[in-house]
């Protein structure tokens, strides 16, 4: 398993979980967990997904994700789990 | 299992508090390159940096878009390089050809700086290390990413006065040589008393002969974050403010970790060390001063400024020392006024002087670092402020240096222009009384004694 967070941030629109999990599925990238916010006004998601399966180099699937999210108006960041585990865990 | 709130804060601190990894530092042994032919030499050292380099700036790159987090600069430290070329070198141009050898392989690279144009001479100089501290203007003029570095003093050894006076007149040559740049070459030379082996900042970073073949450090940032944290606790005692500073210090270390450890695996290169730094940068809410004014002082250079520096300094340590499996080369908050807005706001509203600057570096990491004065200081003046600064450093046991730029044709008040991290700087005027009889004595400040302590 490969661990990944994907965090979706942005005015609120139709569609916006639909077309980041149609780019997942279409990836064979799984997702794990979902869960979201309100903060400030703005629209805060966040998915665990597992990306051990995906055949494109992780790099350009942050780029992609990026591209999808100017595309809806949003912010979309991946980031490998580690980082957040290691800053928030001991 | 990680929530929303906690990707959230660490996003914030990268998007809005400018936490970032400063410097990932591939620290390279040119010991091995020691040949009697200057050619040679040369082929050697571009050899070994460009081969055992040549993945350093992809990887940086990769380890940063895959978790996130900006790493800013990827840099390399190679063996002081009065120890490579004893052999071949017979005058100081022979060292500038190697200066230039490492600038191509800097630039073939992409690395921003390459640190280690440098001389331990803390105890005495040899002909090797004379020769390569001459050719340092002429080196800084042809160069463009060369850092060069020269110890003159330690705990152990005392403060080598000669190497001292000569640097007064190598800082006036570096500037005289670079003028037509506000004088950059200074900004790109540091004095230094205690240099450790292993920093990863630059212009101190050289590779000491206590390290391995090859090796990783990385220099962790992130004032804009202990800022931040401050602002939410306002007015809160000691207890309170001291923990939040642990608390930060540790979660921003914790990714230099990471990204220390990754860069090591993907690079097939041991990991050293974590330098638990806040460096500052001249972006506005990325700066050391601003955490001193989130304490409680008006400007940087306030009464009071020392101890909250101190404690800044300490808190800093003892969060990041959990955080990371290894920790060296500098680790404290750097004060340099350059690259730090607040510090130049302090200096241009009159609340910061050089004299409350060298106090401060009693205290903290590293001393007297971007500091431009008159173009018109005396070598001798420019000897006397590093030797007190090395003298702080020899007493107390820690590192210090002096990175100061005569601004060739500015008096105090004008200003200086570097550019990008090194940022702008005020001319701060210096004391104009001689210290002259004291530089021109020769021979060298003996160890201090390690008892006794007051």
């Amino acid at each position: 398993m490969s661990r990944t967070i994907i965090t979706v941030v942005g005015k609120d629109t139709v569609g916006i979980i639909a077309k980041v999990c149609t780019y997942l599925a279409e990836n064979e990238v799984n997702i794990l967990d979902i869960s979201q916010t309100i903060v400030q006004g703005y629209f805060n998601m966040m998915m665990i997904v597992d990306t051990a399966a995906m055949k494109k180099p992780f790099e350009q699937a942050v780029g992609e994700l990026a591209a999808l999210g100017q595309e809806l108006g949003v912010q979309i960041k991946c980031q490998r789990e580690d980082i957040f585990n290691k800053m928030h865990r001991i | 299992m990680i929530n929303i709130s906690e990707v959230i804060e660490t996003n914030k601190m990268i998007e809005q508090e400018n936490l970032d990894v400063r410097t990932i530092t591939m620290g390279i042994s040119l010991l091995d390159c020691a040949d009697s032919s200057l050619d040679v030499l040369c082929q050697k050292i571009y050899g070994k940096i460009t081969s055992l380099a040549k993945d350093l700036v992809k990887t940086g790159e990769d380890i940063s878009k895959e978790y996130g987090i900006p790493i800013v600069n990827k840099r390399i430290s190679v063996t002081p390089v009065a120890l490579v070329g004893g052999a071949a070198c017979t005058t100081p141009d022979d060292y500038v050809k190697i200066a230039q050898t490492l600038d191509r392989a800097a630039q073939e690279l992409g690395v921003n700086f390459i640190g280690g144009y440098s001389a331990v001479v803390s105890k005495g100089m040899t002909r090797s290390d004379e020769l390569l501290i001459r050719s340092i203007p002429q080196a800084m003029a042809v160069t463009e990413r060369i850092c060069s570095s020269v110890n003159v003093g330690s705990t152990k050894t005392g403060i080598n006065m000669d190497a001292v006076r000569l640097m007064g007149d190598i800082i006036r040559e570096t500037a005289e040589l670079t003028k037509e740049r506000d004088s950059l070459g200074c900004a790109k030379l540091v004095v230094l008393c205690n240099a450790p082996d292993d920093n990863p900042f630059m212009a101190g970073a050289f590779h000491g002969v206590s390290e391995a073949d090859a090796i990783i450090n990385v220099g962790v940032s992130g004032p804009g974050v202990v800022k931040y944290a401050l602002e939410q606790i306002r007015g809160a005692s000691f207890e309170v403010l001291c923990e939040t500073i642990k608390r930060t210090a540790f979660k921003i270390t914790r990714v230099g970790q990471l990204v220390a450890q990754e860069a090591s695996r993907r690079l097939g290169v041991p990991f050293g060390i974590i330098d638990l730094s806040l460096a500052p940068t001249p972006a506005i809410g990325d700066s050391v001063a601003e955490i001193l004014q989130e304490i409680g002082l008006e400007h940087a250079g306030a009464p009071g400024t020392t101890a909250a520096l101190a404690l800044l300094n300490d808190q800093v340590k003892k969060g990041g020392v959990m955080a990371s499996s290894y920790v060296g080369g500098l680790s404290g908050a750097f004060i340099p006024v350059s690259e730090d807005q607040g510090m130049i706001d302090a200096v241009e509203a009159g609340a910061l002087t050089i004299e409350k600057l060298e106090a401060m570096t009693c205290v903290c990491s590293v001393g007297l670092d971007m500091i431009a004065i008159p173009g018109d200081t005396s070598a001798a003046t420019i000897s006397g402020i590093i030797a007190d600064e090395a003298a702080i450093g020899m007493v107390n046991q820690k590192t210090t240096a002096v990175r100061i730029i005569p601004a060739v044709g500015k008096q105090a008040g004008d200003r200086v222009e570097f550019g990008g991290l090194l940022g702008y700087a005020p001319v701060m005027p210096v004391n104009r009384f001689s210290c002259e009889a004291f530089v021109n004595r020769v021979g060298r400040i003996p160890a201090p004694i390690h008892s006794f302590k007051n």
